[in-house]
């Protein structure tokens, strides 16, 4: 391989700046842990929203429920992201959409931001019915049978063992959101991904950017999955089986 | 036998369910005075935890009508969660909540439904797990605790509450049998202390020594209903007499 290496090519001037490649990437580094962590903020609160809409007893939420995880789960997202970027502003009423167009300030992110928490809401919410239907019927019971409204009763009683128990796979669904915020550079969001292709283009050294964007993207992942763990430890309840592997 | 008075705190009147095609309930009346202990018994399937949890409401039904200290259950327009506040109820497998301590779980209904203070919620949690001998227990997890220890934490919890009624939905039947006393222990000494109970059980001692009236069922009906020396004497349904053989044949 006659490939030419250099791996200071991220202390050198982009063509025609006055900044470096590291910039660039770190910019785009910037872009994608906002993008995600927004995104994924808007995903948990939607998720266990809906989550518990598809396990209450009412036939009308349940299916509206039902009807929303559907819609976003089985368009691909990069198609959901060109749904939100070209065709939504179109759909508005005229005024309201030329302003998308024109003037709304930050646009490519917070279209982003929202395309990738509704998509990311609805696994959430699959995860978020999928720990409440695992629990044992009783518990339900219970809590109505003390006195407590339905609401308390999901508040105070069911939502917290639910939530402990989808906490691994929502680790997996965080780590998700930050590989997916990737297709935001496809609307034009300076993200990491765009910020590479924009290196390599210029720089012509692309083993380099993207190897070095790898393990950015890795770092995220990866903090991601440490959080998650820690949470899970510290929400662990004595006596359970998960605490007892835990301690011995 | 205890004399009892003659207010109903329970009364059913022709309660029937289904569940879509398939009828649980059919027919089923009685009623529970003020102080007064009723056992449910029957072969399994029958309806008899059904039956129970209709009195609070926990199980809708579509025909007839139940009434807990003059309040109609089946009405849409009673409010269930005020009605079901001070009508205790002990449930097979328990029903602690996990992720709470013993004491939150016997603080939580008297300070988000009884609107207690906090202090006032434990004192009074204090002094019913004193009073079922788990005081040692009140800062550790449901999870931590043995079937039979969680089963008195669950009645210390029921009555916190100052309940008018207490339902029992088979509380031994998940236990070991070696648990199975501790529990009845603190169900007999509620029933002589004059409380309203109903409680599904197989538990004929338990029948036999705390019980006025025993119901039995079959078949989502009331086949009997008897007092305890008439149903252990001479039950008149045949398939009474042969359940009975069958339970107390060991």
């Amino acid at each position: 391989m006659n490939y030419h290496w250099n791996w200071g090519i991220f202390l050198e001037q982009v063509k025609g700046g006055d900044e470096t490649y590291l910039n660039w990437l770190l910019t785009g580094f910037g872009w994608t842990v906002a993008v995600s962590l927004s995104a994924w903020v808007m995903a948990l609160a939607l998720g266990i929203l809906l989550g518990v809409l598809r396990t209450v007893p009412s036939r009308a939420l349940v299916a509206a429920a039902t009807a929303w995880v559907e819609l976003f789960r089985n368009i691909p997202l990069l198609v959901q992201m060109f749904l939100w970027f070209f065709v939504m502003p179109e759909l508005l009423p005229a005024d309201w959409g030329l302003w998308v167009k024109q003037e709304m300030p930050a646009k490519e992110f917070f279209t982003a931001t929202i395309c990738l928490g509704l998509f990311t809401s609805s696994r959430v919410a699959e995860q978020v019915r999928a720990g409440i239907q695992a629990l044992p019927g009783g518990q339900l019971m219970a809590g109505l049978a003390m006195g407590l409204t339905l609401p308390q009763t999901y508040r105070h009683v069911l939502l917290p063992t639910a939530l402990r128990m989808v906490v691994p796979p929502l680790t997996s669904e965080f780590m998700n959101v930050f590989k997916n915020s990737s297709v935001a550079f496809a609307i034009g969001v300076m993200e990491l991904t765009f910020q590479a292709k924009q290196m390599q283009e210029d720089s012509e050294q692309g083993i380099e950017t993207f190897l070095a964007v790898t393990l950015l993207y890795f770092i995220c992942a990866f903090s991601a999955n440490r959080v998650m763990a820690v949470i899970e430890r510290r929400t662990r309840i004595p006596g359970t089986a998960a605490d007892v592997a835990a301690q011995s | 036998m205890n004399q009892v008075p003659n207010s109903a705190m329970i009364e059913m009147r022709n309660v029937s369910k289904w569940y879509g095609q398939f009828q649980v309930l059919t027919d089923c009346s009685t009623r529970v005075s003020k102080g007064e202990v009723i056992v449910v018994c029957g072969p399994s399937g029958s309806g008899k935890s059904t039956l129970i949890k209709c009195v609070n409401g926990l199980e809708v039904f579509q025909q007839g009508e139940v009434i807990v200290d003059g309040t109609s259950v089946g009405d849409p327009k009673t409010d269930l969660p005020r009605l079901r506040a001070h009508v205790g109820m002990v449930f097979q497998h328990f029903e602690l909540f996990p992720h709470m301590t013993i004491t939150d779980n016997l603080t939580i209904g008297q300070i988000k439904v009884l609107r207690r203070s906090k202090e006032e919620a434990q004192e009074k949690a204090a002094r019913l797990l004193d009073r079922v001998g788990l005081k040692q227990q009140a800062h550790k997890h449901p999870g931590q605790l043995s079937g039979g220890q969680q089963q008195r934490v669950a009645i210390a919890r029921a009555l916190c509450m100052d309940p008018i009624c207490m339902l029992f939905d088979e509380p031994t039947s998940a236990l070991d049998p070696e648990m199975i006393n501790e529990v009845l222990d603190v169900m007999v000494e509620l029933a002589k202390e004059g409380m309203t109970m109903m409680c599904v059980s197989h538990e004929m001692g338990f029948a036999r020594k705390v019980a006025h009236r025993v119901i039995f069922m079959d078949q989502g009906r009331i086949i009997e209903d008897a007092t305890r020396d008439e149903f252990f004497g001479t039950p008149r349904s045949e398939r009474a007499q042969l359940f009975l053989s069958k339970i107390l044949s060991h």
